[in-house]
């Protein structure tokens, strides 16, 4: 595009470009790794966000509404309006709208308390009618009158840190491990790399769920969480030490690291400042698409109703709600939070794949 | 060869032992045993439960019991399951089988759709086919089996083509040997279904990317300047060469396999291996929990071992190197 002429009369353009740069330029052109990128974007900010984005607080329950249908809102003259769903029958929950019975929608709108970041008490929620006639329930309710859309707000806390936390453990483990194993080699590296196969031939849930057992059934969602969190983990960083382990026995044979062993600096610095970094590449782009694994883990252990329990929102106990085929039937609504476990783990899948994209260098 | 089959072979044993030790010590580790939900029952003495505690060595420390465990285990015992009162080895048998049952027919779905969705992409490559084939991949990389099993359940209900979960209906034992053979296919096929659904897409990629790796080589190359035939080049001479990595991947995808069959067997009803762990777990039946963990264990090096056999047979390269 460019004459030569032109890049030498720019200053800027005659510095040469770092590997970072070309790879994010590359990452730019790909589609679909941006949509994955905005859409988890999204959907971290509505995590933060979750008290003040969610119409209600994920334990209210309406007990005069269960298995009501998601609101549908439209546009009334200026308005936003929401109608008012009338019961029908009792035994199989059946609603009608009452189309002559609505209420604008409010921005802004008192409702029930909660602490925005954790930290600073209100009750000002982004939408909402402000009235109890008229709640809005987007997703609709569960069994328990409770708003499927709040809860899965509240839920999508507990599933999208999961995932990062247990990243960060197993694979900063997995690095350390690995790079060890590798570095050192013998018997080290003979007994840590056992460890390893060891925990990879167990089928995974099966040695999840043993795991689960050793520790009390009744925890809080707070130490559940925490356990969840290190037992994933416990089984992840095996898969991940085995790759590094890899590419470290590669790597230590390699110029700058005989050169960084010749100045004298000790074998943990080399590993981890020199030889590590070289694994940086693959292990951003293997954490990607390995997050997913964590979500669903937690969806697999709190839907077994061993994970984070109820009262307390996660989209693995919401599901427990749909094992109900009767139910699954007559309230589709109910599978909200599966769908909302599609799009994560899809948006990490498209982010992941473009990243793999654009690190690999040589196919291109 | 042979010498090939044993090594490989002799790896199993220390595995299986690690395994057999690992679930051990976890269950040593968890709190309370069969009997502590008896320790509230006025009508069972405390005296009585020390003799029973006795009986099953749970009053020795853990590497004792393992020893047990492992003497009976080698001479065909894997231990007596307390909540069912029968030997684990019974309870296992049929749960082991149909767990095999699920793997395998949903290993025959995977490969039977995989590898010509694969090779159509990549001959197509680029082209609507392509598109449609990698948006179908994406689909089932992303689906959880969760999600999927619940809605695979729906459209049973729904439909009533199939039935709602279970492995045989309530009059199976009164059916004709073919009948009984057309109603346990008849219950397969969904569970069967959802399980391969998720390994698909992967299979799927794999196949894709090797063909038009080896389409690239400069044998085939040198097969179009021969004038061969564009079909001949593709399934006679690139074909051949790419499937062989496939067999890797074969090994690698049983682990995957095996914990999605715990998911479809817990949703689904189906009693298999996995569902046997989760009953056994709730109950503390200890003893039932490590069988049906190293069973799993089992059943998936096994599979490895075949993969690894299948692989050496397939490219003496591998053999020669051991």
């Amino acid at each position: 595009m460019s004459s030569p002429i032109d890049t030498t009369n720019n200053p800027a353009a005659r510095r040469p470009r770092t590997p970072w740069q070309l790879f994010w330029e590359r990452l730019r052109r790909r589609r679909f790794a941006m949509a994955g990128a905005w859409i988890l974007v999204g959907l971290y900010a509505f995590a933060l966000f979750a008290g003040f984005v969610a119409p209600s607080d994920h334990e209210r329950q309406d007990r005069e509404r269960f298995f009501h249908p998601p609101t549908i809102p439209r546009i009334q003259g200026w308005w936003l309006v929401v109608p008012r769903y009338e019961q029908v029958k009792a035994g199989p929950f059946v609603y009608k709208a009452r189309r002559d019975d609505v209420k604008p929608v409010q921005f802004f709108v008192r409702g029930d308390p909660y602490k925005l970041f954790w930290l600073i008490p209100t009750r000002v929620h982004f939408f909402g009618t402000g009235e109890s006639t008229h709640p809005i329930f987007l997703f609709g309710t569960d069994q328990f009158g409770r708003d499927i859309f709040s809860r899965i707000l509240y839920g999508s806390q507990v599933s999208l840190s999961i995932g990062l936390v247990g990243i960060a453990l197993s694979f900063s483990a997995g690095m350390f491990i690995g790079g060890i194993s590798g570095y050192f080699g013998g018997r080290t590296d003979t007994l840590i790399m056992r460890l390893c196969e060891l925990i990879m031939s167990i089928p995974g849930l099966y040695l999840i769920l043993s795991l689960r057992a050793t520790f009390p059934p009744n925890l809080s969602s707070t130490h559940v969480y925490l356990l969840i969190v290190v037992i994933l983990s416990f089984i992840g960083w095996a898969s991940m030490a085995r790759v590094i382990r890899g590419m470290t026995l590669s790597l230590r044979e390699r110029q700058f690291v005989l050169a960084a062993r010749a100045l004298g600096l000790p074998t943990w610095r080399i590993i981890v400042r020199h030889i590590l970094p070289n694994t940086l590449s693959y292990v951003i782009v293997a954490a990607t698409l390995s997050v997913p694994y964590y979500i669903l883990g937690e969806v697999v252990l709190s839907y077994l109703s061993v994970g984070i329990q109820e009262p307390d929102a996660s989209w693995g106990n919401m599901l427990t709600a749909a094992q109900n085929t009767e139910h699954l039937q007559s309230y589709p609504w109910l599978l909200a939070p599966g769908a909302a476990i599609f799009v994560t783990v899809l948006a990490f899948n498209f982010l992941g794949d473009g990243l793999r994209d654009a690190a690999d260098t040589k196919s291109n | 060869m042979w010498s090939f089959v044993l090594k490989r072979f002799t790896h199993l044993i220390p595995i299986l032992l690690g395994v057999s030790l690992l679930t051990f010590l976890l269950m040593s580790m968890t709190p309370g045993d069969y009997y502590t939900a008896l320790e509230n029952n006025p009508q069972v003495t405390p005296q009585k439960l020390v003799e029973l505690r006795a009986k099953w060595h749970l009053d020795q420390p853990w590497h004792v019991q393992y020893f047990y465990w492992l003497k009976n285990a080698l001479q065909g015992d894997l231990g007596y399951s307390m909540a069912y009162k029968v030997p684990a080895t019974e309870l296992i048998g049929s749960r082991l089988w149909n767990t095999f049952l699920l793997s395998l027919a949903a290993t025959i779905i995977t490969w039977a759709v995989a590898l010509p969705l694969g090779i159509w992409a990549a001959v197509k490559k680029d082209s609507w086919v392509d598109r449609f084939c990698a948006g179908i991949a994406f689909l089932g990389l992303s689906i959880p089996e969760v999600l999927l099993a619940l809605l695979a359940l729906l459209f049973a209900y729904a439909t009533g083509w199939f039935p709602v979960g279970g492995a045989q209906s309530s009059l199976h034992d009164t059916l004709s040997g073919w009948e009984q053979f057309r109603d346990r296919c008849h219950h397969l096929i969904l569970p069967a279904v959802v399980l391969a659904a998720s390994s698909l897409a992967g299979i799927m990629r794999q196949m894709r990317s090797n063909l038009l790796d080896t389409l690239r080589a400069d044998y085939v190359t040198a097969a179009r300047a021969k004038g061969l035939s564009e079909g001949w080049v593709v399934y006679k001479h690139a074909l051949r060469n790419a499937i062989n990595p496939l067999l890797t991947i074969f090994g690698y995808s049983l682990a995957g396999l095996l914990s999605g069959a715990f998911i479809v067997e817990n949703i689904m009803a189906w009693p298999g291996l996995g569902r046997l762990t989760l009953e056994a777990l709730n109950a503390k039946d200890y003893p039932l929990v490590v069988a049906t963990v190293v069973m799993a264990t089992g059943l998936l090096v096994a599979g490895n071992f075949i993969a690894d056999i299948l692989l050496a047979w397939s490219d003496p390269r591998i053999r020669l190197k051991e």
